[in-house]
């Protein structure tokens, strides 16, 4: 067996409609875009029809990890891209566990899949080989967690694999619902399960089995800087807040600042803020601590759910199941959730079905509101009767999404844009681009920050987190200025697929000397352009898709609730959306010619 | 002295363990460790960890034809195996009498990997499930 590059050249090509598999050189690619989200865009663009209908076979899916995947710690993530079914925009997602050390160790930098499986399959994709194999008796499974177990025993490789999987809501395709990689990390947002789907494509096994030779020369560098990055994550204090409460630490400090959404924004503080706390959680729920692949950090938390049967004493099930800060938003506070049993609860429905727990939790607080307000009733919801703090109901709620079986659930399924447009409630159905909103009422920044953002997400550029270091808000065109730069350097990061969580540690300085040390020669302005320019491109391929900033639509709920500084202004946002229409133009001239 | 399994119910499967043992033989990957970290089925029951125990009465030495592992004696105690790589013929027989499946193969070089209980790996656990023996 061959040695794999140290740096990636090479892109497979998997084409579902004909079971052919075949793969390119591409230096120049590499190169240029360095990897992670540069060479999925670059990727995307070459190979997708701009105006292909997302669910049909001509869609596309890329993954793409970074050249520092495998080499350093905390450089841990998976990039795909796709055009998403949710949005009709790029779908982009990131995506921890074992994904980005199995897709790095195979030796293929990019991995494109095209076309359509006659029958359900999965894919076996290892160094030099990629299997297609027969699903059909895994279709239509009722949970994620079973057909991981399942193809864990049928499938070799155990410790140096991924396991990436959809689950119903993948098959129904849902437009929110997410691809499951080791039954905790999720390709989540935007759909990419609902692509699977489409493609009959149940899910991918990866086998990392491939390993680099360090050239001789570099050994000495390479294991100095290595121990340095390994020292920083493990003992400074920039990682700890991620691994003992986790982000869930944010539930107490959000809300007593007024920035917690709850009951679908119409309230930013809590009552049940205590019981569903990053402290309580742990105290009382927390059960295991899991880490993605080369991370120390540990930051997947897992709850245990014990549940008893129904006039059967003393039989009980146990479930793990993850919680995070986004997901006691959307499963807890935006629902009136009054513990973490009935938190645990929610998610567990959303996990087994394979959905996006954000989006899916948004949908779940606009059907309660818009049942309060009677936009709809009974006629719609058919069995469950959706309120503040029911889990059980909501647990039949998610159900039905995913099975659908009436027109209504066909627009659940499809998030609260779809839903408003047919029903009304526009003014309460929380999406910023046709994504559903994440947990933060902190400001402007944190809204200008997910409708500007290239893909949506609210870790584009944090504007959550500009808001919360403000003293004083600024004009709209400096806030612009700040959301946009740290959105360019994050590029970078997310181009090397290096997680989120160790931005603090991946510096410019430090991303310099990982590459130096073996033999890669960047600098700190070059590795700034490479952000910039990725950035450029990732825009000029969205306005490609018909990206508009004619077209953005800001739900008035978050007008109407003050936010953490306070009511907020329509014609501030107004104003910074005209200054970053044309800043953002204008950084694409500059970038691309 | 020994690499000993102290707590494998801390391990949360970071496998720096894994990519420390690579590095520390010149390779950057999980598949050719000395150690391995898997799921105990399912990563909601926690992990294994996998790496040879330095047997006092090492049955992959006793199994090798041609001599290859040999009793690694320390103080007059037998503690594990020394690998012979140039001896190998690469047979497999010592990974299928290590119970413990902790003979690992190298596809590369079509022979074992052994460890050598050097503690490389002890250093990078970041949560006290491995320790040094004396
Ligand atoms: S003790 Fe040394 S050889 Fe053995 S597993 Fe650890 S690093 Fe590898
Ligand atoms: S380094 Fe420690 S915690 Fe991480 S996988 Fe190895 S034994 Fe487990």
């Amino acid at each position: 067996m061959e040695y794999i590059d140290l740096f990636p050249k090479k892109v497979l090509f998997i084409d579902l409609s004909t079971r052919k598999w075949w793969t390119e050189t591409r230096e120049d690619l590499f190169e240029n875009y360095l990897g992670g989200t540069g060479v999925a865009t670059k990727l995307l663009e070459e190979n997708l029809d701009p105006n292909c209908d997302p669910l049909s076979p001509d869609n596309v899916i890329i993954f793409a990890t970074g050249p520092l995947n495998a080499l350093y710690p905390v450089v841990s993530k998976t990039v795909a891209m796709f055009k998403s079914p949710h949005t009709g925009n790029i779908g982009e997602s990131h995506c921890g566990g074992r994904t980005s050390a199995a897709f790095r160790l195979t030796g293929y930098g990019a991995v494109v899949i095209k076309g359509k499986s006659d029958i359900p399959v999965y894919l076996v994709i290892s160094p030099n080989k990629v299997a297609f194999r027969d699903a059909r008796s895994i279709w239509g499974m009722r949970s994620t967690y079973t057909v991981g177990k399942i193809i864990r025993r049928a499938e070799r490789g155990a410790g140096i694999r991924t396991i990436m999987r959809i689950g119903r809501a993948g098959e129904k395709m849902v437009t929110y619902s997410s691809v499951v990689a080791e039954s905790y990390r999720h390709f989540g947002r935007l759909g990419l399960g609902a692509v699977f789907g489409s493609k009959n494509l149940k899910a991918i096994v990866v086998e990392g089995s491939g390993s680099i030779k360090i050239p001789e020369a570099f050994r000495r560098s390479y294991n100095k800087t290595y121990k340095k990055i390994y020292d920083l994550e493990v003992n400074s204090d920039l990682m700890k807040k991620y691994h003992d409460l986790g982000t869930p630490a944010n539930i107490l400090n959000l809300n007593k600042r007024g920035a917690l959404p709850s009951y679908n924004l119409k309230s930013t503080t809590y009552p049940f803020a205590e019981e569903l706390s990053g402290e309580k959680m742990a105290s009382d729920y927390l059960g295991r601590r899991l880490a993605c692949s080369h991370c120390p950090v540990a930051c997947i938390h897992l709850g245990i759910l014990r549940e008893s049967y129904e006039n059967e004493p003393y039989f009980y099930k146990t479930t793990y199941v993850s919680y995070d800060y986004e997901l006691i938003y959307s499963c807890g506070t935006m629902l009136g959730i009054k513990n973490g049993h009935d938190l645990l609860k929610v998610i567990d429905a959303i996990e087994v079905a394979g959905l996006d727990a954000m989006s899916g939790g948004v949908v779940l607080a606009w059907i309660t509101e818009a049942f309060e307000k009677g936009i709809i009733s009974e006629k719609e919801t058919l069995n469950a009767t959706p309120k503040w703090g029911e889990a059980d109901e909501y647990v039949k709620i998610i159900e039905n999404i995913v099975e659908q079986p009436n027109d209504f659930y066909k627009l659940a399924a499809r998030g609260v844009e779809s839903l408003s447009d047919y029903y009304g409630g526009k003014d309460f159905a929380l999406a910023f681009g046709k994504n559903e909103m994440p947990g933060y009422h902190t400001g402007y920044a944190a809204h200008l920050g997910w409708t500007l953002g290239a893909r949506h997400s609210h870790l584009d550029n944090a504007g959550y987190s500009i808001d919360q270091k403000l003293k004083e808000i600024p004009s709209p065109e400096e806030l612009v200025d700040k959301i946009i730069e740290e959105e360019c350097w994050r590029q970078l990061l997310t181009s090397l697929a290096i997680c989120l969580f160790a931005r603090g540690i991946y510096k410019p300085e430090i991303v310099a000397e990982a590459f130096n040390s073996l033999g890669k020669n960047l600098d700190e302005e070059q590795l700034r352009n490479f952000g910039r320019k990725i950035y450029a491109f990732k825009y000029h391929l969205k306005q490609k898709l018909g990206f508009s900033f004619d077209k953005l639509r800001i739900p008035e709920r978050i007008f109407e609730t003050p936010s953490m500084h306070g009511k907020l202004e329509k014609s501030y946002i107004d104003k910074a959306l005209k200054y970053a229409a044309d800043k953002i133009q204008g950084i694409i001239k500059q970038h691309l010619k | 002295m020994r690499v000993a399994v102290k707590d494998s119910n801390r391990c949360v499967g970071c496998q720096s363990c894994m990519f420390a043992c690579a590095r520390r033989h010149g390779e950057i990957g999980v598949v050719n460790s000395r150690i391995r970290i898997k799921s105990a089925g399912g990563m909601e029951n926690g992990f294994e960890v996998i790496i040879c125990r330095a047997c006092e009465n090492p049955v992959c030495a006793e199994v090798c034809p041609t001599g290859a592992l040999e009793k690694r004696v320390i103080n007059g105690r037998v503690r594990g195996v020394i690998f012979h790589p140039e001896k190998c013929i690469g047979c497999k027989m010592c990974q299928q009498a290590c119970i413990i499946g902790a003979v690992f193969w190298s596809e590369h070089e079509n022979k074992p990997l052994i460890c050598e209980h050097c503690g490389y790996c002890v250093a990078f656990c970041p949560h006290g499930v491995l320790e040094i023996e004396r």
